[in-house]
């Protein structure tokens, strides 16, 4: 079976919530919308106090190329324009709205037939995705209107779709495969005309063997998309690992995925794509999992972004008694939550109920040079090193050992016998060496 | 016999022959250094604190020598009896170094500024302020965690264990700006000192709207400009709903500590005030 050659570690895959069908929540009485969702320049807000809105306004412009544009998940009146927690714990600007019924834009399609033909052009595409405010939904947030926009000395070959959901718990991508299948299909193909190629790869892990065999009965009918089942490894959704399983190429380090003709995009964002490109609709809504092993019952949910989460784990069921930390995203590369009234950001995949017992970190002890965090890096870095040379602030050294390469998804201090906070100080590391690298320029 | 005498012979000429091509080699290469740096750098307190802003007690006297004027160049550990025992070396005048001493400006205590949440990660501030906003709802306010404790060469910070909020021992503080370089969140300040150590400043750094941060420290600075107003001095302003005190033109006369609502300027070293009883011979006269 496929999968990335170099580290990686198998956790516990925990997926209590694989197969719960998605249910749709009750609206908030207020919603919060970020205008800070991605990478790139916060959005400038083109709405004002008092202002009525309907689902799918534009509410923030884009600012800038790297920047996406932000629209209205509920209709009402705008309270106000202020700043709101978010997973970071920090204080960012959002539009605050308080809901009024849910009134959508009339130029949105909300039939629930699957429209195949597509009419655009690659350059109508691209726009249209920028118009919608889509950003990569695996995480990062990367706006997607960038990612398909590559430098002109480089050619797009292969599109990858990155269905892996590799994060234990997590089951939105999982369960949007396997309502939404045809439509992530042609949000497929529309994202195969947007950057000129006819194959497309979707790599699932092996654990969602239902939804393997759906879209490949689905890709039957369409031309040029393969499905491929991958071996159940983490981090098997990196893009570079996922580029080495299914492709077999290596993406050069300090490089990105274009430079071996590679674009990937996450299975969400192409279903994101078919909604915006065919139906009109704008991204504000998505699926999320409320998982944990204390909960009673774990489930997929359909929330609007700018709900605030303490509302939609009410709906959920409540906040187990037994809670450690909250988690925004999976155990591995996910933010740990100081309150739950921050608002769904258009990246957040998940809120995950650890418990007490579960979420105290255990005792550092001394490096003993066993090497686990080496083997187990999927980039091939030497976590213990970086980590030592972090905290004796040898940042030239740092950035010839690669530091930049890291991705931050934990495998080091997963494996760390000694419970040493390998990843803390990596990226520590890494701030500091961008700091350095954009003061260079 | 003759071997012996051959052998000692052959070791003596080479002795002398390195000897004296080690004695041309040393005049010909020698570097020439201004004494006076040895005189200077014998003057000074030998901290290498770094406080000069030069690398090490030598590279001040370095810089001291090749100076003009002694304006710019002040020895923080040593003050003023350091820089004019320099000045008399040299010959140049010895500036009056202003006292000044780290301040840290966050009156945030365990008490005052309730925990939200318990952070489990590593031991460290810079490290805290990297990953999140903090354990409490003001994001600005100290973490707690001792990096400037760790920075000072002097042991003249440390941490209380009440307050959870460093302390500056005014005896050993020498004004390096170590913790000043340490801290992540900006809070500690080299500020001026006026006589017996006496310091007014405003204790907070969160530039949040008041009603906020109120919420979240019972000590902030709201930016409510009644310091400002009450000052005759001009010595406040306020930016970003924040006052700052002009420690050059602050008088310490102690009117805005008395007006902050919130508390968050505070006094250093003054003595507590006594409510004065009014003579009968003030009482007629003011009424």
């Amino acid at each position: 079976m496929r999968t990335f050659k170099i580290g990686g570690v198998h956790p516990k895959e925990y997926k209590l919530s694989a197969g719960k069908k998605t249910q749709i929540t009750l609206l908030p009485q207020q919603a919060i919308i970020p205008l800070v969702h991605y990478l790139g320049a916060p959005s400038t807000a083109v709405v004002t106090k008092g202002d009525m809105v309907k689902v799918g306004q534009l509410i923030g412009q884009a600012n800038g190329f790297v920047s996406a544009n932000v629209h209205a998940s509920v209709s009402g009146k705008v309270a106000k324009i202020d700043d709101a927690i978010d997973a970071s714990g920090y204080k960012r600007p959002a539009v605050f709205i308080d809901v009024d019924g849910d009134d959508w834009l009339e130029t949105i399609d909300r039939s629930s037939e699957v429209k195949r033909e597509i009419i655009f052009t690659s350059s109508e595409i691209i726009k249209k995705i920028a118009d919608a405010g889509i950003v990569g939904l695996g995480g990062a947030t990367f706006p997607t209107h960038v990612k398909l926009t590559p430098p002109k000395d480089k050619k797009a070959e292969v599109l990858v779709i990155n269905a892996v959901e590799c994060e234990p718990y997590l089951t939105c991508d999982h369960q949007l495969m396997l309502e939404k299948g045809e439509e992530i299909l042609v949000g497929v193909s529309i994202l195969m005309k947007a950057i000129n190629v006819n194959r497309a790869v979707i790599g699932i892990e092996n654990n969602k063997k239902d939804a393997i065999a759906h879209l490949f009965q689905l890709s039957k009918t369409f031309t040029g998309i393969e499905v491929v089942s991958l071996k159940v490894q983490y981090p098997q959704g990196g893009e570079k690992q996922l580029i080495d399983a299914i492709l077999g190429r290596q993406v050069p380090s300090g490089a990105i995925p274009i430079e071996v003709g590679a674009v990937v995009q996450n299975v969400a964002t192409a279903f994101a794509v078919y909604e915006a490109v065919q139906k009109n609709k704008p991204l504000f809504e998505r699926i999320i999992t409320i998982t944990g092993k204390s909960m009673r019952v774990q489930g997929n949910f359909w929330v609007r972004v700018g709900m605030p989460l303490a509302n939609v784990v009410e709906q959920a069921g409540g906040m187990p008694e037994d809670t450690g930390k909250i988690v925004a995203g999976g155990p591995m590369m996910g933010r740990s939550l100081s309150t739950l009234e921050v608002a769904v950001a258009k990246g957040t995949a998940g809120v995950l109920f650890i418990p007490t017992l579960e979420s105290t970190r255990k005792k550092m002890q001394n490096c003993m040079r066993c090497a686990k965090c080496v083997s187990a890096c999927p980039m091939g870095l030497e976590p213990y090193l970086l980590m030592g040379q972090s905290e004796n602030e040898m940042w030239t050294e740092m950035e010839r050992n690669r530091v930049m390469d890291c991705i931050e998804c934990g495998c080091c201090a997963y494996t760390c016998p000694s419970n040493r906070p390998l990843l803390d100080h990596v990226r520590y590391g890494k701030t500091t060496v961008a700091g350095i690298i954009q003061k260079r320029r | 016999m003759n071997l012996i005498i051959i052998s000692l012979l052959t070791l003596v000429i080479v002795g002398a022959a390195s000897a004296i091509i080690l004695f041309f080699v040393s005049k010909k290469f020698e570097i020439v250094e201004d004494p006076r740096i040895d005189e200077v750098e014998n003057a000074l307190p030998a901290a290498n604190c770094g406080g000069c802003g030069f690398p090490g007690c030598r590279g001040f006297a370095i810089a001291c020598v090749k100076a003009d004027t002694l304006d710019k160049l002040i020895c923080t550990v040593g003050g003023t009896p350091t820089m004019e025992k320099v000045a008399a070396i040299l010959g140049k005048n010895a500036v009056a170094a202003v006292p000044t001493i780290a301040v840290v400006r966050c009156g945030g205590t365990c008490d005052l500024r309730p925990r939200t949440n318990q952070y489990d990660g590593v031991s460290s501030c810079i490290i805290e302020h990297n990953l999140y906003g903090g354990e409490t709802a003001c994001t600005w306010g100290c973490l707690g965690l001792g990096d400037c404790v760790i920075s000072c060469k002097f042991d003249a910070i440390f941490i209380n264990p009440e307050t959870l909020l460093p302390e500056v021992d005014e005896d050993k503080c020498t004004s390096c700006g170590a913790c000043v370089k340490a801290c992540p969140k900006l809070i500690i300040e080299l500020r001026k000192k006026g006589p017996k150590s006496r310091r007014i400043y405003v204790n907070c750094i969160n530039k949040d709207k008041g009603a906020v941060n109120k919420k979240a420290c019972s000590v902030a600075c709201i930016g409510c400009s009644k310091c400002e107003k009450e000052c005759d001095f001009d010595a406040i302003t306020i930016g970003a709903n924040l006052a700052f005190i002009d420690s050059n033109k602050c008088t310490l006369c102690r009117k805005c500590v008395v007006v902050c609502p919130t508390s968050a300027i505070v006094e250093i070293n003054f003595p507590t005030k006594k409510a004065k009883m009014e003579t009968v011979a003030e009482s007629v006269k003011n009424n």
